[in-house]
């Protein structure tokens, strides 16, 4: 044990296989079947079990070595189906791998869902002793944070309620409340658990964040690279179930977003005029690769193009678009500037200033035309994506706007009040406080 | 195929009181696993804690509440009572009829409900096993306790019973502590076995309500294993409850007839061997509950 104490975690040449199920091939026909069953009901249920159940092997995880130090936060990216959400059963015990071996040392406790076992016919009250059960509490440690776990949740006075009848916001309250108060040495989330309002969603973050201050060790899985740069030192990056960077935060982040940007861009060619657009990169004003920006923040879209013939007089245009359609656009049809001609490699940047919109999901979008060409070269589409973060409570913003009045725009302009009774009110989006501790760049 | 050795688990019980990475965990495929019992002991809180889950669901939103474990049995042994009793004329040796009926239903009712129960108990927890790590024999031996409590309100209503018939239980009735532990270990032999196959083959959701219904009818819970002819007696030990509610009836009622050795050393033997191999099973099979649940 001495030697290995150093490491909370280590991962030696991990692998997990999978045999995922095939469709039957062809059925002869139910006649067929009852003939054969009848016939030899053994071997019938044997072939048809097999049948039912032909598989084919696959590999969601292979060969993963890792060595976590007591203390490091270190984030886990990577794409849907990378692997992440295995490692992380593998982690915590939930499934074993079939390769390889892992080391633990510390009180561990994962977090991939919470309020997993809440019945919803039991209390709230009832729900926090099952629930610190199934996460491995003692009574005796569950009675003993029973108050601060109630007063984290902020639904005292709904304890004695059946679950089945919390709103979901009450709900996941009080669910990460009792996991809140896991006291691990180790603790693996995932950060789909962060779920709920944004203050919540924040709350969430911040307790993560206070782990990793209290110097505990934290394996953080997010589908969000900017949580990881905020919040972790190290990054792990998974690629088609196998290691693929290792190393410190910052840097893989930003090898991950460009490698997102270049698949994005892969279909973006046109062979007739030589022109293939490689990526295209969101940056924020500090010029760090960036999918999650604030109200008012400046948007930095960076294109990188590969002209192989000449282009002359092309025209580029960029657009934002929200779920309920276009917010603004820098288009050169419109403003009439153009770079003279493409040729080779290189990158056109457009910033957009102080840009205020609304926390939601947006999309970019490209084309490129030319002066002299009659149809599009690069046809208008979405070509990369980012989301507007943020709670609206912090601008000024009060009541029902969250709900409603956030889908019926994306852009709010700054704008003044001047009430009947003669006072005025200015309001703009810009970002005066900070976000979150820890999560606020 | 992964395993776990080695390990100081004191940390696990007395938490952080004591200095941190005391803990060692191993998980390596393919070795044999002996972190997995101390699991157990450490989990054994929510043991307890899903007994009484079960207990306090499962009579919420009901009207007479845990007066539904009285009633149940009370209607099956008039059902059972008249047709056996009364219709069909089934021999009493001078008992009264519900009295036999319900030392029969006692032990019956107590393995059909534990096995039901434990063998869905699995697949009804399938999101507590596909998002948190303990040993899944917690689930499975806790549902087979929460149908032992119910076995145990049912007790109550034999007393009264007997009360009422101013029934006073021989001396066998000492032997009874060991006839209700053979009960627990049919029920959790069984239930091991069905949770464990219920995972892969949902087909045994279909075939454990027939195991219910016509174990019933094949178990002697109507009538006396007496009323089988001598020379079918053998056969129709090899199914264990028989022995078990032998045993039940002979201990708690005594009666002319000695007990059947025979048919309680089957019962004996196919009890342990249904525990061991149902531990054997659930074990072998657990680390891919997960997945494939």
């Amino acid at each position: 044990m001495s030697e290995t104490t150093e490491f909370a975690i280590s991962i030696e040449n991990v692998g997990k296989r999978y045999s995922i199920g095939r469709q039957r091939s062809s059925d002869d026909g139910m006649r067929h079947a009852i003939e054969s069953a009848l016939r030899a009901p053994r071997s019938w249920l044997r072939a048809r079990h097999q049948q039912n159940t032909k598989k084919v092997d696959f590999w969601a995880l292979r060969n993963v070595s890792a060595q976590i130090k007591h203390g490091e936060i270190v984030g886990i990216i990577g794409r849907n189906g990378a692997g992440k959400s295995t490692l992380l059963k593998v982690l915590s015990r939930i499934t074993v791998p079939t390769e390889g071996r892992m080391r633990i040392n510390g009180r561990i406790a994962s977090l991939l869902e919470v309020g997993t076992g809440f019945h919803p016919e039991l209390t709230g009250r009832e729900n926090v002793f099952l629930n610190g059960a199934i996460l491995g509490m003692s009574r005796a440690e569950i009675v003993r944070k029973f108050d601060e776990i109630v007063e984290f949740s902020e639904i005292e006075e709904f304890l004695d309620t059946p679950v089945k009848r919390y709103s979901s916001g009450m709900y996941v309250r009080l669910a990460f409340s009792v996991a809140a108060h896991l006291d691990p040495e180790i603790l693996i989330v995932d950060e789909v658990l962060a779920v709920g309002d944004s203050s919540f969603q924040k709350k969430c973050l911040a307790k993560i964040a206070s782990y990793a201050q209290a110097g505990r060790t934290v394996l953080f899985v997010s589908h969000n690279p900017d949580a990881v740069r905020t919040l972790c030192q190290r990054g792990i990056w998974l690629k088609n179930g196998h290691l693929y960077r290792d190393g410190k935060a910052d840097e893989i982040i930003e090898d991950y977003f460009n490698d997102i940007a270049i698949e994005k861009c892969q279909s973006l060619s046109n062979t007739e005029h030589g022109l293939s657009i490689q990526k295209v990169l969101l940056r924020n004003e500090r010029g760090q690769e960036c999918s999650r920006f604030f109200p008012g923040d400046d948007l930095v879209v960076e294109v990188h193009y590969d002209a192989q013939k000449r282009i002359e007089n092309p025209i580029f245009a960029l657009g934002v678009a929200g779920k309920n359609g276009p917010c603004f656009t820098s288009n050169m049809l419109l403003d009439g500037h153009r770079p003279r001609f493409l040729e080779g490699t290189g990158t056109l940047t457009c910033t957009f200033k102080s840009v205020p919109l609304l926390p939601q999901d947006y999309s970019v979008k490209l084309g490129v035309k030319a002066e002299n060409v009659i149809d599009t070269i690069v046809a208008y589409q979405e070509v990369a994506y980012f989301t507007v973060a943020g709670d609206l409570a912090e601008y000024g913003y009060k009541g029902a706007f969250e709900t409603h009045a956030r889908h019926s725009t994306a852009v709010v302009v700054p704008y003044e009040w001047r009430l009947p009774d003669g006072s005025t009110v200015a309001v703009s989006l810009n970002r005066q406080a900070p976000v979150l501790s820890g999560w606020e760049r | 195929m992964a395993q776990i050795i080695g390990q100081s688990t004191r940390q696990f019980f007395i938490g952080s009181l004591e200095k941190p990475h005391m803990t060692e965990v191993l998980v390596e495929a393919d070795r044999i696993e002996r972190q997995y019992w101390r699991d157990l002991w450490r989990f054994r809180e929510l043991f307890f804690f899903l007994v009484w889950r079960d207990l306090l669901v499962r009579y919420k939103q009901t009207v007479v509440g845990v007066s539904w474990s009285l009633i149940r049995p009370f209607l099956t042994m008039v059902v059972l009572t008249v047709v056996f009793g009364k219709l069909g004329k089934m021999p009493a040796d001078g008992l009264p009829y519900p009295l036999l009926v319900f030392c029969g239903m006692l032990p019956w009712q107590f393995f059909s409900t534990a096995i039901t129960e434990s063998g869905n108990s699995l697949v009804s927890n399938a999101n507590m096993i596909s998002k948190v790590y303990f040993p899944r024999l917690v689930i499975t031996v806790s549902s087979v306790m929460t149908s032992f409590v119910d076995f145990l309100i049912s007790a109550i209503f034999l007393v009264a019973l007997m009360m009422w018939y101013r029934f006073i239980p021989p001396i066998q009735v000492l032997c009874l502590p060991f006839l209700v532990m053979l009960a627990v270990g049919a029920s959790l032999g069984v239930g091991l076995w069905i949770a464990a196959l219920m995972v892969e083959y949902r087909d045994f959701r279909f075939i454990v309500p027939f195991i219910v219904q016509f174990g019933l009818y094949l178990s002697p819970v109507g009538f006396q294993s007496s009323v089988v002819p001598p020379r079918f007696r053998l056969l129709y030990s090899l199914n264990p409850m028989v022995g078990i509610i032998d045993g039940f009836r002979w201990s708690l009622l005594g009666g002319r007839a000695p007990i059947y050795r025979q048919g309680l050393v089957i019962s004996v033997i196919e009890v342990a061997s249904l525990i061991v191999s149902g531990i054997w099973y659930f074990r072998r099979t657990e680390r891919t509950f997960a997945d494939v649940i």
